[in-house]
Order: C-alpha cells, then sequence, then structure tokens
C-alpha cells in the first residue's frame, strides 16, 4: 500500500467523514430542531408509499442488523458460540440477499413514485435527489458484495471487518482495504461518504426513531414554564430563579 | 381528587349564521402559510354535511379517537403502541390531500402580461402542489349551505345513522352550522398516538399544544384525532393544530374565532375537572352514558372541598374565581343547555355546543302557527324526530332524551321571555315544565341573549407574576420579591376582568381611540418615589408631550407575540 490515494481513502477520508457525522448531528439537532422531521409525503400519494416504504424500511432494518453482526462482531466471537464458518456465510448470504432484495425493490418504488408523481417531486429537494443516488449506489454494491460471496472466496470478516474495527480503535489498519476486492471498495467509500451527507439530509429521523413511545404513558401533561421552546437557554443567559413558583 | 384547570368554549349554534368570519381570522392569524394551506384550525361546516376533511365523522375508515376493548379497557381505536409504531412508515388510516382538498392559485400574471387577444385574458387555477393547471373540485366549505347534498349528502356519517326513510324529509327540513376547532379534549387521542412525545396537555389551562421543535412527523396524530384537527403541513413535515390562541388566551384575551365572531355566539371560561377521573369516565361502557359521565368529571368551584383541593393543586384564586363565573360553567353544568361534540369518541371533548332550536321554530312557523309558543315548539320537538335524532347523533351519541330536553329548554325560555317583553303576565307554568325557576330562565337568557364581552369571556390572565416569563422577558426586577421594596410587579395589564390588556391598549394607544390623542407613558417606565430626591419631576411620572415619538412607542403592553416557539 502507501501511496498517498491509499493513506488518504482508507485512514484520512473515514475520520474526516465520521467527523462530519458526529459533529453534524450536534449542530443540527441544536440549531435545527425545526427542521428534524422524516418530512413524509404520504399525503401526496399512498398507493405505491404503502408498500414500498415499509418494505424498504423494514430491508434496510435488516441490512443494518447483518452490518453489525459482520462489521461488529469479530470472527472468533461467532466461532466460539459454535457457528461454523460454512453455516455463518449460508445464514448470512441468505438473510443479506432476501434483505438486501426487499431494500432494492422497495426503494425503486420510493424513488419512481418521487420521480414521478408531481407533487411529490415538487417536495424534494437537491440535498434529497444526492442523498437518493448515493444511497441507491451503496445498497446496489452491498448486495452486489453480498451475491459475490458464492462465487468469490474473499473472507470481508477477515478484512474489511477488521479494518472498519480499527477505525474505533484509533488504531487503522488501512493495508486491509487495499487488499479487498474493488466492489467492496467502492461500497465502502460510498457509505462512508453517506455518513458524512447524514446530518444534512433527512436521515436523521432515524436518530429519533421513536422507540420511547412503547414506555411511556398515553397522556403528557407539560407545565407552561417547561416549554420556553424546547431549546435549552444559552450559555450566559440563564436566568435567575430566586422567586418560588406559586405553582 | 386531583384539581385540574381547563379553558373550554360553548358554541350556541342557534346564533351561527354560516359566514366563515371566524375561519378566516383565524387562517389570517395562524396558518396562512405556504404548505399549510389545507390546514383550517378553524373551520364551519353546513350540517347535514360531509364535513372537513370529507366524512372525518366515519370512525370506521379513520379509526380516530378511542375504543373499549373486550375487556373494557380504553384504548385507541387505530391500534396499541406496537401496531402503532409497526405502521410508522405508512400510516394506514391517514386522510390524503385529496380528502382536504388540492390547494390552488390563480395565475393573476397572465391578466396583465397576456398580448391583446380578442378575448378578456383569465386567471387560471393553479395547483398548489404541481404548480399545473388545475380544476377546482372541493375545499374545505365546497358543500356551504347544502350545495351539492344531492350528490353528497348521502356521504355525511352521521346522516347514515338516521334511516333512508327520513333522510329525504329531513334534508328538507333543515340545516344549521356547525363551527369547529381542536377540542381540547380532557382525554386527547392525539397525544396518546404521538410516537415522540411531541404534543402535551398544558398544567395550567388544558390547552393542548404540538412541539414543533420535537415533532418528527410521524402523523400518527393525525390518525389518532377523531376530529381531524391534527393537520400534517406538507412543506415542513410537522403537524400543527389550533392553539386556542394561548398567546392571547394568557393575557386574558378571547381567541380569534371568538372575538370576531360576528354572531357573538362563543362563550370561554374555565372548568375545573378532576384528573382523576377522566380514564373512568372515558371508559364508561354505555356509550349514551359518556355525555353524564363527563359531566360528573367537572367540579363545582363553590365547593369548599373542591376550593382546598384546587388550591393545593396550586390553582392561583383568580382562576379559582374565574372558575366560579364561568360562562362554560353555567351552560354546561347549570343549566345544561351545551352539548358535547361526539362524546362516543371517548376523548372527552372540551369545546361544547347549545344545539339550534332556530329550524324548530322555522319549520312551525312554515305551517302558520306561532312559532314562539312553547306548546307549538313542544310539540315540533316531539313531532320532528329526525333533526332531534341527527342532533342526538353529533352531541349524545345518539341518544335523543338529552337534545330533547336542551330544546325543550331553549324553546320554554323563547317563549316565556317573549311573555315578558311584550309585557304580557309571565306564565310561571313555563320554566316549571322543563324543571328552571323563573330566575335562572331570566339569568340563562341574559347569558343566551345579551351576556355583554366580560361575561362571555371570563378568561382570567396568566398569573401575572408569571407573565413575563412566559415570553422570556427580561422584565423581573431583583427586588421584586415577597415583601421586597418591588412587590406586586407594575400592575399595568391583565388585571382582574379578563380584558385589562384590551382596555389598556385601546386607551393608550391614540392611533385606535378615535377621539382625542391620549398621551401615554413610554413602555418599560416605572415611576419610583423611592428614587425620588424630591427635586424635579420623577421620571416617567408625566408623560413626555414634546417628543412625538414617545407617543409611537406605546404600544399593547401584553405581549403580542408567540415566540415561545410551540407555533411558527
Amino acid at each position: 500500500m502507501n501511496s498517498d490515494l491509499d493513506l488518504f481513502l482508507w485512514l484520512i477520508y473515514p475520520y474526516i467523514c465520521l467527523t462530519i457525522f458526529v459533529f453534524g448531528h450536534i449542530w443540527r439537532y441544536r440549531y435545527d430542531k425545526f427542521g428534524w422531521t422524516s418530512r413524509s409525503s404520504q399525503m401526496y400519494e399512498r398507493d405505491i408509499l404503502r408498500w414500498a416504504n415499509p418494505m424498504f424500511h423494514f430491508g434496510i432494518l435488516a441490512v443494518f442488523l447483518g452490518h453489525v453482526m459482520g462489521l461488529g462482531v469479530p470472527q472468533t466471537w461467532t466461532a466460539a458460540v459454535g457457528i461454523s464458518e460454512g453455516m455463518y456465510h449460508f445464514l448470512a448470504i441468505t438473510i443479506g440477499v432476501v434483505a438486501g432484495i426487499c431494500t432494492i425493490v422497495g426503494f425503486v418504488g420510493l424513488v419512481y413514485r418521487r420521480r414521478f408523481t408531481k407533487a411529490v417531486l415538487g417536495a424534494t429537494s437537491r440535498m434529497d435527489k444526492l442523498m437518493y443516488l448515493v444511497l441507491g449506489l451503496v445498497i446496489v454494491l452491498g448486495l452486489v458484495n453480498t451475491g459475490s460471496q458464492l462465487v468469490g472466496d474473499y473472507n470481508y470478516r477477515g478484512g474489511v471487518s477488521i479494518w472498519f474495527r480499527s477505525i474505533f480503535y484509533f488504531s487503522p489498519k488501512p493495508d486491509l482495504m487495499v487488499a479487498a476486492p474493488l466492489s467492496f471498495q467502492i461500497h465502502a467509500i460510498l457509505a462512508i461518504g453517506l455518513f458524512a451527507l447524514w446530518p444534512f439530509t433527512r436521515l436523521v429521523h432515524v436518530f429519533t426513531a421513536p422507540l420511547g413511545y412503547i414506555f411511556r404513558p398515553y397522556i403528557l401533561y407539560r407545565t407552561r414554564d417547561a416549554h420556553e421552546g424546547s431549546r435549552s437557554r444559552r450559555r450566559g443567559w440563564d436566568k435567575v430563579d430566586t422567586i418560588p413558583r406559586r405553582r | 381528587m386531583q384539581v385540574m384547570a381547563q379553558m373550554a368554549m360553548v358554541m350556541n349554534l342557534d346564533k351561527c349564521i354560516g359566514c366563515h368570519t371566524c375561519s378566516v381570522t383565524c387562517k389570517q392569524v395562524w396558518t396562512n402559510r405556504s404548505g399549510a394551506e389545507h390546514i383550517w384550525f378553524n373551520n364551519v361546516e353546513t350540517r347535514p354535511g360531509q364535513g372537513y376533511p370529507r366524512t372525518y365523522e366515519d370512525q370506521e375508515r379513520w379509526k380516530g379517537g378511542w375504543a373499549l376493548n373486550r375487556r373494557g379497557r380504553l384504548k385507541l381505536k387505530a391500534g396499541g403502541r406496537l401496531k402503532n409504531l409497526s405502521t410508522i412508515f405508512a400510516a394506514p388510516y391517514l386522510p390524503g390531500i385529496k380528502d382536504y382538498y388540492e390547494p390552488w392559485t390563480y395565475d393573476y400574471e397572465n391578466l396583465t402580461t397576456a398580448p391583446a387577444q380578442k378575448h378578456m385574458p383569465v386567471a387560471r387555477p393553479k395547483s398548489l402542489l404541481t404548480g399545473e393547471n388545475t380544476k377546482i373540485t372541493w375545499s374545505a366549505n365546497w358543500d356551504d349551505d347544502l350545495a351539492g347534498s344531492v350528490e353528497n349528502g348521502h356521504n355525511d356519517p352521521v346522516l347514515a345513522k338516521v334511516s333512508d326513510k327520513i333522510k329525504f324529509e329531513y334534508e328538507q327540513t333543515f340545516m344549521f352550522y356547525l363551527p369547529r376547532i381542536c377540542e381540547h379534549c380532557l382525554n386527547p387521542a392525539c397525544v396518546a398516538s404521538c410516537p415522540t412525545g411531541a404534543i402535551y396537555k398544558r398544567e395550567e389551562d388544558g390547552i393542548v399544544l404540538v412541539d414543533q421543535d420535537r415533532c418528527r412527523g410521524w402523523r400518527q396524530c393525525v390518525t389518532g384525532c377523531p376530529y381531524k384537527k391534527m393537520y400534517f403541513n406538507h412543506k415542513t413535515g410537522k403537524v400543527e393544530k389550533c392553539t386556542f390562541c394561548y398567546p392571547r388566551i394568557e393575557v386574558g384575551q378571547p381567541t380569534i374565532c371568538s372575538e370576531t365572531c360576528v354572531g357573538r355566539l362563543r362563550y370561554l371560561g374555565l372548568m375545573l375537572y378532576d384528573a382523576d377521573r377522566v380514564l373512568e369516565a372515558a371508559s364508561t361502557p354505555d356509550e349514551h352514558g359518556l355525555y353524564e359521565a363527563q359531566r360528573d368529571v367537572f367540579l363545582d368551584p363553590n365547593d369548599l372541598e373542591v376550593i382546598r383541593e384546587a388550591r393545593a393543586a396550586g390553582i392561583p384564586e383568580d382562576w379559582i374565581e374565574a372558575a366560579r363565573r364561568s360562562p362554560i360553567r353555567a351552560l354546561i353544568s347549570d343549566y345544561q343547555v351545551a352539548l358535547p361534540l361526539h362524546p362516543e369518541y371517548r376523548t372527552m371533548p372540551m369545546v361544547w355546543y347549545i344545539p339550534p332550536l332556530s329550524p324548530v321554530v322555522d319549520a312551525v312557523s312554515e305551517t302558520g302557527e306561532d312559532g314562539e309558543r312553547h306548546e307549538n315548539l313542544f310539540a315540533a320537538i316531539d313531532r320532528l324526530r329526525i333533526p332531534i335524532e341527527y342532533l342526538a347523533g353529533l352531541f349524545t351519541a345518539g341518544d335523543t332524551k338529552p337534545v330533547d330536553g336542551v330544546l325543550r329548554k331553549l324553546a320554554a325560555m323563547r317563549s316565556y321571555m317573549r311573555d315578558i317583553n311584550m309585557g304580557w303576565e309571565p306564565n310561571e307554568a313555563i320554566p316549571e315544565s322543563v324543571g328552571m325557576t323563573d330566575q335562572q330562565m331570566k339569568d340563562m337568557y341574559r347569558l343566551l341573549a345579551i351576556a355583554k364581552y366580560n361575561e362571555r369571556y371570563v378568561i382570567p390572565p396568566a398569573h401575572y407574576e408569571d407573565a413575563h416569563k412566559l415570553e422570556n422577558i427580561a422584565t423581573e426586577c431583583s427586588l421584586d420579591v415577597d415583601g421586597g421594596p418591588g412587590m406586586g410587579g407594575s400592575g399595568d395589564t391583565g388585571g382582574m376582568g379578563g380584558i385589562g390588556g384590551m382596555d389598556g391598549s385601546f386607551a393608550e394607544n391614540p392611533a385606535r381611540g378615535g377621539g382625542s390623542p391620549v398621551p401615554s407613558r413610554p413602555e418599560g417606565v416605572r415611576i419610583n418615589l423611592l428614587n425620588w430626591n424630591g427635586q424635579g419631576t420623577p421620571e416617567g411620572l408625566f408623560p413626555d408631550t414634546t417628543d412625538a415619538s414617545t407617543t409611537n412607542l406605546s404600544k399593547p403592553a401584553h405581549p403580542d407575540h408567540p415566540g415561545t416557539g410551540d407555533q411558527p
């Protein structure tokens, strides 16, 4: 390795993108809570959305879990609990292909309605379009990679996965990516690029998935004092709360 | 007992002429924005009719509100928490924009830029969603005054419950108008449906609001609200709703719809209720019992125990006093002439209605009989079963008894007061026939017929000691503590009586006064004689007449911008 490009792509670029990802979200949450929404277009069009949207979302949730398994869990761990390499790959490929196809079909449906329903197209921003392009490419390449496991013999759990984890240990191993097949490389580059775009797109809605709903009481009350916008007060502008409240 | 205060409204439908002034002023104030074209916090429907959005009352289709499950427990009609979350990607019962209407504008530019031609240029309607030419086929009041009811009348979900035979007869009998805002329910299904928890009921006055910073546009509340008063803003991707004009209510002013109501048919006031009993009341097994059950949840602010509990719950004295003087309380609990809209949705709505008697009067008058005589009116109420059943379908889950009772009271009042106004011998038998005393009858007449501004709107301002905090205005004085020298605040606005701010602004602002200009004190200047050394004049004691700009500086002393980030 060690051409400058390799060093940039597999070491510097991921850190830049992940930094943008983290600080971008913090920035967006602090300054654009009002813009933090899924921006549903169901009101405009529902017939395609009704099947395509759940298909895409449940598909991509499965894909996400697959990545947690494939990238996050070391091979030695799965081996330790008695999952053989062949078994793992069989599961990964079957589940991965089914989830990937669901995601892609759903994605195509969604993009179709976005392009050909006038009202939905009108509500599509330039950032949306860029995001759909990158997201689409990432998903297609991901499915290609999953499929390639049927013919190729590249063990990503011995390469890409270790590189991915090494980023978070802050002892990156860029050599592992240089050795990976091209389709894996492109998938990784685009996916990391998507993380940099993430905070500036509607994808932010992922991070406010309303899981707390299951545990909260149905009816919520708030006092008037508590809702000075939900913005927290700026530093240095704290109130002097000396008067005991009558209520 | 958990005493809570609720700001509530009653509308007297007899007085509604369907002029839509409330809708228009409300829209100008709150939803005159792109993306909010279809959002009518206040709309006026002609009944019978489909309502807005179309057929919203058909809960078998839209699944709004609550229902009892097999074990008799209350659950959201659209499904519980898990079902709610699992349908988040494609809400199955969400109205589309076509169920409201496609917003449009007109190509006005063409009127001035069209080349010379044989025919007058026209401004064609253009869709605001696609920008293309469009055909206007529906709007928020397209079926006004029964327009198109031959085609659409059968779509009225309330009418559908009244049998076919009487339908035709009914349509010839009468129509009336139903102005609707958010019900600010005691058991709001929208709040319960919101996955994020962005919708909340204010502890102090029960107003239901959407935190615009926390709403993520999951739109389950739109399904949850059986009145379809949660509106998805298609530009911002957030849900908006009637705010009960909380910035006005907080300073003791009526909502815009009430303020501008031409017929003066709206009443505003407080109700005290027992929050601990809401769930039980909403779970009443028999739908016909829901109206009674909700009335039982309300508390009597003259009851000593209630007062004690209210104080314990931190409700200020002036609010308890306002609850005593509340016209809402009089209409709902004392005279029992106001009824809730669709109690069968089990949300415990807090905007109530006095059902209209005038169609009955008209029906009697058309026969040539005396439409003001109580015997004739009583007979007509007995005979006109269809309108009564329809009204019952709206206000009492189909139980005609309460509607009957209300209309009889209104008829009795009409007849009794006519005798008095004509200088005839008052007939004491008339109030007795509906179980009222003559004094009660006269009081009710006063409230319904001639009540003045501050009788119709009894709105205690948000505690003045807190009012400036609401808008984050830095007007706090550090000496303004109990017993401190600045104690008591400036007292320049928001006193008792609810219209202090209104009166003050009127007197202070020469532009509105009409007559001779009244010089006014610059805002924010306080007279503090403690700081005065006896030389000259203390600052702010006399209005500065030399500098014209100070007069212009004066403005209504209440904070007149929402500014709390709850609604854009």
